[in-house]
């Protein structure tokens, strides 16, 4: 990311080759937002409200576009206001979900050790039964953080792991649980509804802890993103969004257009493979770096 | 979503008519602005977009249009063939070495299917006669080893290990040495994902590359990347010099515009798609299914092509 142009220096350079502000500025405009995996529709939503604020205020000046449009999407995102992770009273659990490879077990590894370090007690639990070696990774990253998981054999029922973990985190007076489960295409329906048995044993076994449940993004991830938010919502309450594999290249623009449509919020980032690659989310940060601000 | 709606947007913005004389600059430019949107939201590149309506329109204009066609449905007919023609017309093989071992590598960014696909690419050969052997190359990924031994076993195809404390270069070595000397006549290196701007995770697969010398380096990609598909596409290409490409997670519903992306920065071919998890579930590469998958109108093709 570091060699690569962030959009701010695009934007200089087209607002730099413009006299005054015409239809052509905003449809470079248009192409830059699109370029950061916004999408269409958003970008076209977001130019429109671009282009009335100009001729409400009177906007003449090319290099104004800039400002206005910053502050357009960090009020957007801030509109969320991102909220911390809701583990603040005992006990409480988190469920993880989201499709394959997006970084759900990983992140799931990176949120103990925060966790941990903040002095709570943490269980994992094995709920991805499917992958293979999914159990083992998970494993590992106990062991890397130094905290227990909850497991059962390869092939077994996910449900029956998250009851055995919710029982486990009673006796052992628990502060958080931290479930993991198998990635899954939001298309698949047996999946999907296999995950709302899980949710179901959540409800019945565990009242009383306060329930958080993650949707994990891949900021590489184009527009399908959106259909993965709408879809996961659909069966699943879902609290925050963790937009992972920010280090890369890739803008993540697609939460704008998630936060517009669907009002979650982004609660975490994630920013590379280690324990420690895990940051808060921060509206006005990220449309920083989006606008290659960082 | 944009896209149910492109072949009616192009009915509705275009005349109605059938077989009306030739394409008008201005009938193509309406329908290419539609066309346009379509596959932005498809995920397809900005800049690959807008090369192709260009090329695209060049073409159109003073087009007659058939009998049995509208306008708008010639331009989409022409919107098609090219669209498949750039995903490359017909589909393309591995190569197998001459003389065998035949050594095929997977790269790619992480959680895009490497590891699974490699499995799924043993299978397939093993089941066309082949005595494939995978190499455990990713040492840095918690139970990649793990993983990859279990999908090994799945497709009953052995994997050569060393652990995660030598450098995947001396495993990779190694591992060849080992394939040949058992007889092995292909062989599959699963290496651990990385960003395509890791300096020196870059540099480790170009010294892998020069030691083994693999006949097939494959570009493992997630179908549902989106615009930053052409920096990836990009940058393994120029690093390494990839042969062709495998798109993954194909059974979602993204409608694929990577595919487009990746085949116009780096003019190699797509050879495999992913369709599931499971290890069956490998399918060759159908550039004209693409096409149409990207533009969102299958059945508004299969209608089109019958005239
Ligand atoms: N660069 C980078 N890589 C990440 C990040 N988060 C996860 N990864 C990598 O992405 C790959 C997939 O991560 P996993 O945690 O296994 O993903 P998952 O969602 O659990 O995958 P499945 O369980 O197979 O669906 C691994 O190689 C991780 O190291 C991140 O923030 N940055
Ligand atoms: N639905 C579906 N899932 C797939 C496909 N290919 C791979 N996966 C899943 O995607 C996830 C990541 O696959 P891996 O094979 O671990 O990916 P990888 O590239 O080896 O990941 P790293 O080694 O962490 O970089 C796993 O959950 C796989 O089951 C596919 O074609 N369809
Ligand atoms: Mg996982
Ligand atoms: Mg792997």
């Amino acid at each position: 990311s570091k060699t690569k142009k962030g959009i701010t220096d695009k934007v200089d350079i087209l607002i730099k080759s413009y006299q005054k502000i015409d239809e052509e500025l905003f449809e470079e405009l248009e192409e830059i937002l699109i370029t950061a995996d916004i999408g269409v529709n958003t970008t076209m939503e977001v130019i429109d409200e671009l282009r009335d604020a100009v001729k409400v205020q009177k906007i003449t000046q090319p290099e104004k576009i800039k400002e206005l449009l910053q502050e357009k999407l960090t009020t957007t995102l801030n509109e969320l206001s991102s909220s911390d992770l809701n583990t603040e009273s005992s006990p409480s659990i988190i469920l993880v979900v989201g499709v394959n490879g997006v970084g759900k077990t990983t992140s799931i590894g990176k949120i103990a050790y925060k966790l941990k370090g903040q002095g709570k007690k943490v269980l994992l639990a094995a709920g991805d039964t499917f992958r293979a070696a999914a159990i083992d990774q998970l494993k590992i990253w106990g062991d890397r953080v130094g905290v227990d998981v909850i497991k059962h054999q390869e092939g077994s029922d996910p449900a029956a792991v998250i009851y055995d973990a919710i029982q486990a985190a009673k006796a052992r007076k628990m502060d958080v649980l931290i479930c993991d489960t198998a990635g899954r295409l939001h298309n698949k329906k047996n999946l999907m509804n296999e995950l709302g048995k899980v949710f179901k044993v959540v409800e019945r076994e565990f009242p009383q802890a306060v329930k958080e449940v993650l949707l994990v993004l891949d900021a590489t991830t184009g527009q399908n993103a959106i259909q993965q938010a709408k879809t996961f919502k659909e069966v699943a309450n879902i609290s925050g969004l963790v937009l992972t594999k920010l280090d890369g290249t890739a803008k993540g623009g697609i939460v704008i257009a998630i936060s517009k449509e669907l009002n979650i919020p982004v609660k975490l980032i994630g920013v590379g493979e280690k324990m420690e690659d895990l940051q808060e989310f921060n509206a006005s940060v990220f449309v920083k770096a989006l606008f290659g601000e960082e | 979503m944009v896209f149910e709606g492109l072949a009616e947007k192009l009915q509705n913005t275009l005349k109605k008519l059938k077989g009306k004389g030739k394409l008008t600059e201005k009938d193509v430019s309406e329908a290419m602005r539609e066309v346009k949107l379509a596959l932005l939201e498809a995920d397809v590149n900005f800049k690959v977009v807008k090369d192709f309506v260009k090329k695209v329109k060049e073409r159109a204009v003073g087009v007659d249009v058939l009998e049995s066609l509208t306008p708008g449905q010639q331009v989409v007919k022409i919107v098609n063939e090219e669209l498949t023609s750039l995903m490359g017309e017909t589909q393309s093989k591995l190569t197998f070495a001459s003389k065998p071992p035949t050594i095929i590598m997977l790269v790619g960014l992480q959680g895009a299917g490497k590891t699974t696909t490699s499995g799924k690419l043993a299978g397939l050969l093993k089941k066309q006669g082949k005595r494939p052997l995978l190499i455990a190359g990713d040492i840095y990924r918690p139970a990649a080893i793990k993983q990859l031994q279990v999908v090994g076993n799945q497709v009953d195809v052995p994997v050569f290990t060393m652990g995660d404390k030598l450098s995947p270069v001396d495993i990779a070595k190694a591992g060849v040495e080992h394939g040949i000397s058992h007889g092995n006549d292909i062989i599959i290196i699963d290496t651990a994902g990385r960003l395509h701007i890791n300096e020196e995770l870059m540099e480790e697969l170009q010294s892998v590359k020069a030691i083994v010398k693999p006949h097939e380096i494959l570009l493992v990609i997630d179908s549902m990347t989106g615009q930053d598909a052409v920096n990836v596409a990009e940058e393994f290409n120029g690093k390494l010099g990839i042969d062709g490409v495998i798109l993954t997670k194909l059974d979602g519903d993204t409608r694929g515009g990577a595919a487009l992306s990746v085949r116009t920065v780096t003019h190699k071919p797509i050879k495999f798609v992913g369709l599931g998890e499971k290890l069956e579930d490998l399918e060759p590469f159908y550039p004209d299914r693409m096409a149409s998958r990207i533009l969102g109108m299958g059945d508004v093709l299969s209608l089109i092509e019958k005239a």
